[in-house]
C-alpha cells in the first residue's frame, strides 16, 4: 500500500476495532523513546549524524519489513504531513520542519516510528479501545527489532537515555483515552480528574483541561518513567483508570433511572442536529458526537455504530477536510463540508451495522 | 493579553468563531493555539522547570552544580553544560547523562521519585547486565541445589556458571 493510499483512507485501524471496555475506553496508546547511543540528540545533533540515524532506521527496515515502510518527511507535501498529523501517526512538531526527519509506517496504522523528533526513535502503538497490554507487547517487539540495527543509548542504572528528562528510564509513556460523558454531566468530573492525579497520572482533557473539555474525553498517562518496570508503569495506569470506567458506567445508569425522557431528549436532539445540520463547527460537532455516542452506548439510538465518535474526530479535522476536496478551504466552507461529511457518515454506519 | 488556556504565554492568536448563531472569541497563546487545532493522543507536556519547581534555581546559588569547577565541566562528547541544561531542559546527548550523573541524581529524584532503572533491559546494549543478572540468578539456584544436596544438578549448574564468567572476562578484555 503506498503512502497516499493511507492518507486517503477513510479510517485507521485504531479507530475501527472494538476492544475491552470499548463503552468508556476509546483507545490505547503506547510510546517508547530510544536514541542511538554517542549520537547527540537530534535537537543539537548536526545534519550528517541526523543522516545517519535515519540510514540505520533504512536498514532496519530492510531488514524488518514487518515494521512498515520509512518515509522522510521531505518526500511529503505539507497537506500530506497534516493528515498524517491528524491521525495521530506523527506529532505536531514533527510535522514542522523536515531535515533528516523520517516516520515508519505500517498498512494498519497500528504502529508508527518517528525518526529524529525529540529523540532519536520513538515508537508508538495505538490500539482501539482498552489494550494496553497487547499494545506494550506489539512496542516491545519493534524496539527489539529496531535495536538489531541501531545501538542503543542505554545506561544500566539511568535505563533508556532520552533527550528530556522526563522519559529517562523506561522511555514509555502509556495512555488510555477515556468518553466520560455521565461523569461531565452529574458534574462528578472535576472531583475525578483530581483525584486520578493524586495517582501519579496526568489527565489532558482533549482541546483543553478540566471541565472545559470538549466531547467530553479524556488520556490518562503516566508520568514518572523511571524506577518502576513497563509491566508495573502500565498496570497501574490500567487500575486506577478501572475504577473511572466503574463510575462513568455506574453514573450513567443513575442518570438513566433518575430521568431516561431527560437524557433520551438530550442524546436524540443532538442526533438531530448532526444528521441535519449544514454547518458544524467541530466545537459544536464534538460535543453533540459525544451526547450521540453515549445514546449509542446506552442502546438509545439504535442500528449507529459507536466507532463513530473516533472516525468522526479524525475525518472532520481541517486537513482531512481539505484533502476531501482537494484544495485549500476558507472557515465557512469547511463548516459545510464538516456538516455533510457528519451525515454521510453517520448514515454510512447505519448501513454497516445492521 | 494572556493566553485564555494557559493564562501563562502573551496570547498572539485570536479566534472568532460563531456556534448556533453565538459569537465566541478566543485569545491562544502559539502554543495552545496549536494544541487547540490538534486534538487527542497528545504527549502530556512535562515542562521540567515547572516539574522541578525551582529546584534548579534555588540550588543554583548552594548545593548542586554549584562549584565553579563543576558548572563549567562540558560533556565530553556534545560540549553542553549543565547551565545549558538549567536552561533548555533537556540534555545534548547520552553521555551527559553520565557526565552530570551527580547532578542530575535529585533531579531525577525530583521528577521521578526513583533514581534507578528497573525495567527492560535491551538484548545488545544491555548483554553485559544480562549476563551478570544470570550469573546471579544461576549462583542463587546452585546455592539452592547444594543445599538440597542435588549434586548432579549443582555439577551441571557450575558449568554453565563458568563458561558465563569466561564470556564475562572475555567481553571485559576486548573493551577495556
Ligand atoms: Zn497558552
Ligand atoms: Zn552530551
Amino acid at each position: 500500500m503506498s503512502l497516499k493510499d493511507i492518507v486517503n483512507r477513510p479510517v485507521s485501524e485504531w479507530m475501527t476495532g472494538s476492544g475491552p471496555d470499548r463503552d468508556v475506553v476509546l483507545g490505547s496508546r503506547v510510546r517508547l523513546a530510544r536514541n542511538v547511543a554517542g549520537v547527540p540528540f537530534p535537537a543539537v545533533a548536526t545534519d550528517e549524524q541526523l543522516a545517519h540515524v535515519v540510514d540505520l532506521c533504512r536498514q532496519a527496515v530492510a531488514k524488518e519489513p514487518f515494521l512498515g515502510q520509512l518515509v522522510s518527511m521531505s518526500s511529503l507535501s505539507a497537506l500530506e504531513r497534516q493528515i498524517l498529523v491528524e491521525r495521530h501517526l506523527i506529532s505536531p512538531q514533527h510535522a514542522k520542519g523536515t531535515k533528516h526527519k523520517a516516520v515508519i509506517l505500517r498498512d494498519d496504522e497500528v504502529v508508527s516510528v518517528m525518526v529524529n523528533e525529540e529523540d532519536h526513535v520513538r515508537i508508538q502503538v495505538l490500539m482501539p479501545g482498552q489494550q494496553l497490554p497487547l499494545a506494550l507487547d506489539v512496542a516491545d517487539r519493534v524496539d527489539q527489532a529496531l535495536e538489531e540495527h541501531l545501538p542503543y543509548a542505554f545506561s544500566e542504572t539511568r535505563g533508556f537515555l532520552t533527550a528530556c528528562p522526563t522519559n529517562v528510564g523506561t522511555g514509555l509513556r502509556a495512555s488510555l483515552m477515556v468518553h466520560l460523558p455521565a461523569l461531565a454531566m452529574t458534574d462528578q468530573i472535576n472531583r475525578i480528574i483530581a483525584a486520578v492525579g493524586k495517582f501519579g497520572l496526568t489527565v489532558r482533557g482533549l482541546y483543553g483541561e478540566g471541565t472545559q473539555a470538549v466531547g467530553n474525553i479524556f488520556q490518562f498517562s503516566n508520568q514518572v518513567t523511571l524506577g518502576h518496570a513497563e509491566s508495573e508503569i502500565v498496570h497501574h495506569l490500567i487500575n486506577v483508570t478501572r475504577q473511572v470506567i466503574d463510575q462513568e458506567r455506574e453514573a450513567r445508569q443513575t442518570i438513566l433511572k433518575r430521568n431516561q425522557v431527560a437524557l433520551e431528549d438530550r442524546v436524540l436532539r443532538a442526533y438531530g442536529v448532526l444528521t441535519h445540520a449544514r454547518l458544524l463547527s467541530s466545537h459544536e460537532a464534538m460535543q453533540l458526537l459525544s451526547d450521540v455516542r453515549l445514546g449509542i452506548d446506552l442502546g438509545l439510538i439504535p442500528g449507529v455504530k459507536p466507532e463513530i465518535l473516533q472516525e468522526l474526530l479524525v475525518l472532520i479535522r481541517p486537513a482531512h477536510l481539505q484533502n476531501r476536496v482537494g484544495r485549500e478551504l476558507a472557515p465557512a466552507e469547511r463548516d459545510e463540508l464538516r456538516a455533510t461529511m457528519v451525515r454521510e457518515r453517520i448514515v454510512a454506519g447505519k448501513g454497516e451495522n445492521t | 493579553m494572556l493566553c485564555d488556556a494557559c493564562k501563562q504565554a502573551e496570547a498572539t492568536v485570536h479566534v472568532t468563531q460563531i456556534v448556533n448563531g453565538e459569537k465566541r472569541e478566543s485569545h491562544l497563546c502559539e502554543a495552545c493555539a496549536r494544541r487547540e487545532g490538534e486534538g487527542m493522543w497528545l504527549e502530556p507536556v512535562f515542562s521540567v522547570h515547572k516539574l522541578l519547581g525551582g529546584l534548579l534555581d534555588v540550588e543554583a546559588g548552594g548545593g548542586f552544580g554549584a562549584a565553579p569547577a563543576r558548572s563549567r565541566v562540558r560533556c565530553p562528547n556534545c560540549g553542553l553544560t549543565f547551565a545549558d541544561f538549567k536552561r533548555l531542559g533537556h540534555l545534548g546527548c547520552s553521555q551527559c547523562y553520565e557526565t552530570f550523573d551527580q547532578q542530575l541524581e535529585p533531579v531525577l529524584r525530583r521528577i521521578h521519585g526513583g533514581t534507578t532503572h528497573t525495567g527492560k533491559v535491551p538484548a545488545r546494549a544491555g548483554s553485559a547486565l544480562r549476563r551478570r543478572r544470570e550469573v546471579e540468578r544461576l549462583r542463587q539456584e546452585l546455592q539452592a541445589a547444594v543445599a538440597k544436596e542435588e549434586y548432579e544438578r549443582a555439577a551441571e549448574l557450575r558449568d554453565r556458571l563458568r563458561s558465563l564468567e569466561q564470556a564475562e572476562t572475555d567481553a571485559g578484555s576486548r573493551n577495556g
